[in-house]
């Protein structure tokens, strides 16, 4: 049984069993990167571009162990900034790379969309590591791998994410996934930091995180982006931590078990105080091994539907 | 030469007139009005079916000349008014160099008069401050004189209270409307969309309609505290347009135009972030539709501009947050409004030609058109009941960046005349 669609532009639309089947695909990836020899042979002969016009150590080193894995030849093109800035456009950047002979381009982008975008005008598969605030497909499925795989389920399980969800593509396909996936989903922030209309995604809204953890299975907790115009929308990092920091008090006052995610890079003692990231409920190393197993998945699925 | 134009529908709400009947023109002039007219050696058009209207104007237009000559030129622009249906335009002074300077005027003016023999009048629209930077009046009162027919700083707003306070104070010495695109920068900043379901769905930064409303209340008060007369572009919001209707109300002189777009389409469109579907302000939503037909039917949106904004294919070949706002407008406007206002029964034929001729006219100061014996024939032509798909590729404008290409449209331009001058679509 293939995925729907020849490229993972987003979650949004994706049908339950696509993602099931990332997720199960994804288990016996896991189970390789448990092995003495972890590199298996799917993608030999194929050639992945890994398009990165914004900075993201963690997910492009994640997607390359991914493809280096799979046995894929691995191309890297970093450019910070804009296509614009750089003076060439996307397409003349993308069709260049794809003038090279290359199977599978990854990419992250600043603006919303450009993954769409890019797979009008290409004929390779692409994969969305992130497009502005739009979506971030893989990470939210490596969260989904790893509430499972501590929760054993995702149905009917309360997932509450933390943070600025309006300016987040991690909320965003995480909201979508988990909806699909039959979870229940909140979302809590100071309300500047929540964009309009979400309700209408079927999640609930939460402004005070105090009135929100006691029903919550597990918490994804946002990183809060110091470098974006953040004054406008709180006023300082202190009260942020104050009001919206999971802190071990807080999780103690809300009497049961919580499971600890976050995406990283984590700001210690801003949105999650040390001891809770530290903690044995977080789950944030998980989350980074199951991400190269997610992305295992999603490049092996893809490269069968060409 | 002689033209007898025989059997059209004559819609002429300044005389009252709405009947069948014929129209003789010689050498540009009406002649002769009346039912089976006979003139041997005229060229007769049967017209059965078809409007006779005054000439439309479209009071907001981008033609690009001087300046960014690849996306349109004032000859392309007016290729493509005239085959929408306009005897007339407005353009706007976003060019390069802005039209804050009477050169720049003479320059549009002496352009449009080679352009199709000047059959298509191009109204230049000066520039309310210098160079568009929103810091220091345009030499206002010599605009005026050469020819400016109103002032905007279009694409951008007049931020500044207290500047735009002056230009209404000093443009209503010369009787001339200030034209705001009306948009609070600060609430807007780096914005694409319009701020509801759709953008957070889609994850692009927005233009809340709050930027639009805000700066149509200010601006509301302005024009009632100094009496300038105050003029804004494409309305897209309902609260706008309450606004600008509770301002009538009270006798504040202020009119106001909607993009045909923005009576058709709604933000949805922007799904698959076709960068066809970006302009500013944005597409709104439902809700602003219908308030915006609501608005046209009761007379609080005077007018029906289609801010024409040609680009080229590469500029919108991109990414859609990197895209350039607008798209053309010239060549499916009378389509867009009998198909979705004609037909619907928002206006009758004879508002719609009111919001199309009369009073964007009459906002402007310019003489009215009357379809009369002894008249110049300032003429647009259309059937209303004609079926047709439109193409982009087809467009006489330079550009085609449209997000309708593919549309099944009800009403289309026969044909206009005006100085002298005729065109006539090619029957498809
Ligand atoms: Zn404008």
């Amino acid at each position: 049984m293939p995925l729907h669609s020849r490229h993972l532009l987003g979650l949004d639309g994706m049908p339950r069993e696509d993602i099931q089947l990332i997720l199960d695909t994804a288990v016996s990836f896991r189970e390789v990167l448990d092995r003495p020899i972890k590199k298996v042979p799917p993608l030999q002969g194929k050639t992945v571009a890994n398009m990165f016009f914004e900075n993201s150590t963690r997910t492009r080193l994640s997607f390359e162990l991914a493809e280096r894995r799979l046995s894929a030849d691995v191309l890297g093109f970093a450019a910070s900034g804009s296509s614009v800035s750089k003076g060439e456009t996307l397409k003349d950047t993308a069709r260049n790379i794809e003038a090279m002979k290359v199977d599978m381009v990854v990419m992250r982008h600043a603006a919303a969309g450009a993954t769409a975008y890019l797979s009008r005008i290409i004929e390779a598969n692409v994969i969305n590591a992130g497009d502005g605030s739009h979506e971030h497909p893989t990470q939210a499925l490596l969260d989904m791998f790893t509430i499972r795989e501590k929760l054993s389920r995702l149905q009917d399980l309360h997932v509450c994410i933390v943070g600025d969800i309006a300016h987040s593509r991690v909320a965003r396909s995480n909201i979508f996934g988990l909806k699909t996936m039959g979870a229940r989903v909140s979302v809590c922030g100071p309300a500047t930091m929540i964009p309009r209309d979400v309700e209408k995604l079927g999640v609930e809204v939460y402004h005070h995180i105090d009135d929100v953890l006691p029903t919550v299975d597990a918490v994804n907790v946002l990183r809060i982006q110091l470098e974006r115009d953040a004054s406008r929308l709180f006023p300082s990092l202190r009260e942020y931590h104050n009001f919206y920091g999971i802190t071990r008090k807080r999780l103690e006052k809300a009497g049961r078990t919580i499971t600890i995610l976050h995406p990283g890079p984590i700001n210690r003692d801003v949105e999650i105080s040390a001891d809770v990231a530290d903690s044995e409920h977080s789950v944030i190393l998980q989350q980074v091994l199951n991400g190269v197993a997610i992305r295992m998945a999603v490049l092996y699925l893809l490269s069968s539907k060409n | 030469m002689q033209l007898l134009l025989k059997n059209g529908r004559v819609v002429d709400p300044v005389t009252g007139r709405d009947e069948e009947m014929d129209l003789l023109i010689v050498d540009g002039r009406i002649e002769k009005t009346g039912k089976g007219l006979a003139a041997p050696g005229a060229q007769a058009i049967e017209l059965r079916g078809k409007v006779v209207a005054p000439g439309f104007l479209d009071m907001h237009v981008h033609f690009r000349e001087p300046g960014f000559e690849y996306k349109e030129t004032i000859a392309s622009g007016c290729a493509s008014a005239a085959a929408g249906g306009f005897t007339a335009v407005c353009c706007m002074p976003n060019t390069n160099p802005p039209i804050d300077d009477e050169s720049v005027i003479r320059f549009i003016q002496s352009k449009a008069k080679e352009a199709l023999n000047g059959l298509v009048d191009v109204y230049p629209i000066g520039a309310v401050t210098m160079g568009r930077k929103g810091e220091h009046l345009a030499p206002l009162a010599e605009l005026a004189t050469a020819g400016a027919v109103a002032f905007s700083d279009d694409g951008s707003p007049v931020f500044d209270s207290e500047l735009m306070r002056r230009a209404l104070e000093y443009s209503a010495m010369y009787k001339k409307p200030v034209i705001q695109h009306a948009e609070d920068p600060a609430l807007s900043k780096g914005g694409v969309a319009n701020e509801g379901f759709v953008s957070t769905q889609l994850g692009l930064p927005v233009i809340p309609r709050l930027a639009e409303e805000v700066m149509v209340v200010r601006d509301i008060r302005l024009a009632e505290y100094t009496g300038g007369q105050y003029h804004v572009a494409h309305v897209s919001t309902a609260e706008a347009v309450a606004a600008v209707r509770a301002a009538k109300a009270k006798g504040v002189p202020v009119t106001c135009e909607v993009a045909p777009h923005h009576f058709t389409l709604t933000d949805e469109a922007l799904r698959g972030y076709d960068t066809n579907t970006k302009m500013n302000p944005p597409l709104r939503t439902h809700g602003d539709i219908e308030a915006i037909k609501e608005g046209l039917r009761d007379g609080t949106i005077d007018a029906i501009a289609t801010d024409h904004a040609p680009h080229s294919f590469d500029e919108k070949e991109v990414e859609f947050q990197v895209a350039p706002f607008g798209i053309v407008g010239l060549e499916t406007a009378i389509g867009l409004a009998v198909t979705e206002l004609l037909r619907k029964n928002v206006l009758t034929l004879t508002q719609l030609v009111e919001k199309f001729s009369v009073n964007p006219r009459r906002i402007l100061h310019l003489p009215e058109i009357r379809i009369e014996a002894g008249a110049m024939a300032n003429l647009t032509i259309f059937d209303p009941a004609a079926d047709w798909v439109v193409h982009p590729q087809a467009f006489r404008s330079q550009s085609r960046n449209s997000p309708f290409g593919g549309f099944k449209l009800t009403g289309r331009a026969v044909g206009v005349l005006n100085n002298g001058q005729a065109s006539w679509a090619t029957p498809s």
